[in-house]
């Protein structure tokens, strides 16, 4: 990942999210010369390396929200271009499931502001037919409200594919280059890096859980904080598949938001998040306690987990504020969008917010780049269980991770071109490979040597000599 | 997409037990053996313990792990064996048809018999929900061993070792041999899972050992930085280290059963069979540690043996459907039992044993039952992970009056 550092940018993106990555896209489809600055190894690395991959259609998003807005362009733009990338989209739908008699009593309030954010396919259901939909409920369940707009997407091939296209068209990505300080002069940002000073017309604070702090470093005044929510996860062995299709979602109450039950789109069954207030913008710990407690409620909901093994735990930081909305803003005489406190949604309102962003750039006295007339579409290799896979195909070279059935040459071909993986998790995360039921008994050992020189912490720490 | 082919016995896994049986079908006359096994070569978990002792009873001398698997590998060819490998079963269908990837790409196989043999491996920390950060450097013995002995690579050089089974005794090993040195030893029990050597070894070695005390936290941003421990004492105590060794908690590696017609059992975790090895569907048998954790690679190649010849007889017409089962229920006290059930009419050769596991340790009495009424009982003292055998005789007499008997521990203390 080098860059024409000499070289002056239109836009210099700050943080490799998935909004990050769908802002590049777009000012480089508008014809800008774009780069996305990341302060990790590699992109994806802060709130976007964790979530539930859910695309949402917005049908409990605040009435008349930027973030609703957001979420419904974000969402037909990605049902517009998936197919173009090679995108998965796993049309499983959703059901508000309600467990109490209040519970239910709140299913008609969100079906009426289900309508009033224009998604009107919602329909309330009726214990004997949510059972009939999905036969492996339990049966204390009082009804539903069935949406069947949300879906399950790839959450890291999205962004990926985004940025690539927008490297497709003359985006530079620098990793490992932390934003540490700036100055505008004459109408032109210097951005100082440790990989060296790079220079931009505009400015776009994309930095997720360190947005305030970006706002901060170069602006010397941020108009939000960033309080990290961290949300838990556990993943069930892909069998849990058989016992459930629809996405399950809770009946938000006063106390808790509830947890998720969904399909994931590499044929597993997640459960989370949790919801929990913490200073640290970094550590996305588990905690056992909270493992078992989501555990237990997966059970609660669908009885056969109790016999399926955990695949996987992990948890994310949602970058929220002390707002409920988006914090977005441009300041046309500082040369500078910011959009922050991208919380819980960012993934369906990626595109959307992409699309805002550049209509605020509008605004700015220089505005107008030369728009692609006809874009580079980058076909993204499938990663998604109910897709045709490298392993299908011949000439894949071997199985490397046998759970996931990932092959030598999906490794070889993630560790190539200006988005190789910089680290491990950016290998999973192309990949696949070590997600599985074993977590790299099998093939740990073997993805070392694959990737011996390749990344920032490397898998082995030196030869050993017989 | 390669030709579709037919085999007379397919063996998925080439392990010891998938070896052996395939050596027993051949030399049954068996025309067609075929093993499928995913890696570069057969041999299974033997080929990265790179330590004695194996093949005693098998070959008559003492062999290391890599060296074992390389007898195997011999006498495999010389008994006509076909091996496959760079073949993995990704599917298995009814009636023996199961689907496969090469890197030539996919294909299909039609087999008259199957043996699932695709052993154990260890429990991973996600499964075992233990609380940090996830960086790297956390792994089970079996990477490290493939790290050392087949990659020659180091995954850390001052790990934390948790559990004292067998197997953590050949990690401790392993890692001396490597340079590498062991931080401390941590286990949840009182006293270590496995015999002598392990309670004795690493203190020889000057590695701290804690007994009764968890691994409580993680902690490192891209590579493991520490480990907090808690101890039997209450209190909890801060370890400098780079990396987190898991060993043991074996579970069957039955990915491809779970997925499939065939059904589990939730105490061993691995395929449900009757004392023939026979599966739920009677095109598929199993045999090998993939029946429950855990045994050596010398139980495992015994069992593949035995099996492969049931199978010889089955595809002789020797082997008579089952008209009649008796479930056998595990009762308190237990962790699994295998088989499962038992097919009437029975006959001979057949595993000729029930083989458990108890949750905990201790004195008691081991009843097998039917209702309230005792069939069999006998007073023993039991360890946790160590393996009881019960005959099949004991339980074959119940057989003629009930469907269902129930095997129990009962501990002394908790009665
Ligand atoms: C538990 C959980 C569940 C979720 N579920 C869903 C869901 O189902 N559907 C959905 O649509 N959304 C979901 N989300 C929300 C979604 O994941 C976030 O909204 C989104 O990831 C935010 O992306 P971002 O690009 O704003 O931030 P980030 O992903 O944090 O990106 C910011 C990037 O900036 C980099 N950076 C920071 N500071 C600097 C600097 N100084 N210089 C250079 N780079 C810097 C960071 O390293 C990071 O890579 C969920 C989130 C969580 C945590
Ligand atoms: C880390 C570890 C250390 C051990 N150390 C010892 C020891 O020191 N001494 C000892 O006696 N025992 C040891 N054991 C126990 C070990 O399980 C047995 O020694 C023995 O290997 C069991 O033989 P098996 O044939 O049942 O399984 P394995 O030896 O595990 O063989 C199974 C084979 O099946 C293949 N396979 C799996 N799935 C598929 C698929 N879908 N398609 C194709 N092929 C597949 C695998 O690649 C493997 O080669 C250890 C086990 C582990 C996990």
């Amino acid at each position: 990942m080098m860059t024409s550092q000499s070289g002056l940018f239109d836009v210099a993106v700050i943080g490799g999210g998935v909004v990050g990555c769908a802002v590049a896209r777009r000012f480089a489809l508008d014809g800008a010369r774009v780069l996305l600055l990341e302060r990790a190894s590699d992109i994806l690395s802060g709130a976007s390396k964790a979530n539930s991959a859910l695309l949402h259609t917005g049908f409990d998003a605040p009435p008349g929200s930027l973030e609703l807005a957001c979420m419904q362009a974000g969402y037909r733009e990605y049902c517009e271009i998936r197919e173009r990338m090679n995108l998965p989209l796993l049309e499983t739908g959703a059901m508000v499931v309600a467990w109490s008699e209040a519970d239910l009593a709140r299913l008609d309030s969100i079906e009426a502001q289900a309508r009033a954010n224009g998604v009107d396919d919602v329909r309330l259901m009726e214990p004997a037919e949510v059972l009939a939909r999905e036969p492996h409920l339990a049966t204390s369940l009082r009804g539903a409200l069935l949406v069947p707009g949300e879906h399950v997407i790839d959450p890291w091939s999205a962004p990926l594919a985004y940025l690539k296209q927008a490297v497709a068209h003359g985006a530079e990505v620098l990793c490992n280059a932390e934003v540490l300080s700036g100055r505008l002069d004459a109408g032109l940002w210097t951005l100082e890096t440790p990989r060296g000073a790079v220079r931009a017309r505009i400015v776009i604070n994309c930095a997720g859980l360190f947005g305030d702090e970006v706002e901060t470093r170069l602006l010397g005044r941020s108009d939000f904080i960033i309080m990290p929510r961290k949300g838990q996860f556990v993943v069930f062995d892909k069998a849990a598949s058989a016992l459930l299709t629809t996405i399950l979602l809770p009946v938000p109450n006063e106390r808790t938001k509830g947890v998720v039950l969904a399909r994931t789109i590499f044929g597993n069954v997640l459960v989370g998040p949790t919801a929990e207030e913490q200073l640290d913008r970094t550590r996305a710990d588990v905690r056992q306690e909270a493992l078992r407690d989501l555990v237990a409620k997966a059970v609660a909901m669908v009885p056969g987990l109790a016999d399926m093994p955990v695949t996987a735990i992990y948890a994310g930081l949602r970058p929220a504020t002390e707002k409920k909305e988006y914090r977005v803003s441009a300041k046309p005489e500082l040369r500078w969008i910011t959009i922050g406190g991208i919380r819980s949604t960012g993934l369906t309102a990626a595109l959307g917010i992409a699309r805002h962003a550049a209509s605020l750039h509008a605004g700015f006295d220089d505005a107008g780049f030369r728009p692609v007339n006809d874009p580079v579409w980058p076909h993204m290799p499938n990663l998604a269980e109910h897709g045709r896979r490298d392993w299908q195909a011949d000439g894949h070279g071997e199985i490397v991770c046998h759970c996931e059935l990932v092959t030598r040459r999906e490794i070889e071909q993630a560790l190539e071109g200006p988005l190789a993986a910089g680290d491990v998790g950016g290998l999973k995360r192309r990949t696949r490979a070590g997600m599985g039921r074993c977590q790299g008994f099998y093939c740990q050992a073997r993805i070392a040597a694959l990737t011996e020189g390749k990344f920032a912490e490397p898998l082995a720490v030196e030869k050993a000599d017989d | 997409m390669t030709e579709p082919f037919e085999t007379d016995v397919a063996i998925v896994g080439g392990g010891p037990a998938g070896i052996a049986a395939a050596l027993a079908l051949r030399h049954r006359g068996v025309a067609r053996v075929t093993v499928l096994e995913r890696e570069s070569e057969a041999g299974g978990v033997p080929r990265h313990c790179g330590h004695p002792p194996f093949g005693l009873r098998e070959f008559g001398r003492i062999l290391s792990g890599p060296a074992y698997a390389a007898r195997l590998r011999l006498e495999a060819v010389r008994a006509g064996v076909e091996i496959r490998t760079r073949t993995s079963v990704t599917a298995l269908g009814p009636s023996g048809r199961l689907a496969l990837t090469t890197p030539d790409g996919t294909a299909a196989l039609a087999a008259g018999r199957v043996i699932l043999a695709t052993g154990v491996r260890e429990m991973p920390r996600s499964a075992r929900l233990i609380t940090g950060d996830r960086p790297v450097g956390v792994l089970s013995t079996g990477t490290l061993q493939h790290a050392i002995y087949i990659e020659r690579q180091k995954p850390f050089r001052r790990p934390l070792i948790v559990g004292t089974e067998l197997v953590s005794l050949s990690a401790v090993l392993t890692c001396w041999k490597a340079g590498i040195r062991p931080v401390a030893v941590v286990e949840a029990a009182s006293r270590p899972t496995a015999r002598w050597p392990m309670a004795l070894f690493p203190r020889l070695l000057g590695i701290p050992m804690h007994y009764g005390a968890e691994l409580v936290d993680i902690r490192g941003r891209s590579r493991v930085e520490a480990a907090t421990l808690r101890l039997a004492d209450g209190t909890t105590r801060d370890v400098d280290c780079d990396g987190i060794l898991l060993t043991g908690r074996f579970v069957p590696e039955s990915a491809l059963v779970r997925l499939s017609h065939l059904d589990v059992d939730m105490g061993s975790g691995g395929p449900s069979i009757d004392q023939f090895g026979r599966c739920s569907d009677p095109a598929y048998f199993a045999a090998g540690n993939l029946l429950r954790p855990v045994e050596t690679a010398g139980w495992s190649f015994r069992e593949g043996k035995r099996i492969g010849g049931i199978v010889a007889d089955d595809l002789d017409g020797r082997l008579a459907p089952a008209e009649r089962t008796i479930q056998i229920a595990r009762g308190e006290g237990l962790k699994l039992a295998v088989p499962q059930r038992i097919a009437l009419p029975s006959a001979e050769p057949s595993l000729g044993w029930i083989q458990l596991r108890a949750a905990t340790g201790g004195t008691g009495v081991l009843s097998i039952r039917d209702g309230s009424a005792i069939l069999w009982e006998k007073r023993l003292s039991i360890l946790p992970e160590r393996r009881i055998l019960v005959p099949l005789a004991a339980l074959l007499k119940a057989g003629e009056r009930t469907d269902t008997v129930e095997i129990r521990f009962t501990s002394d203390k908790a009665g």
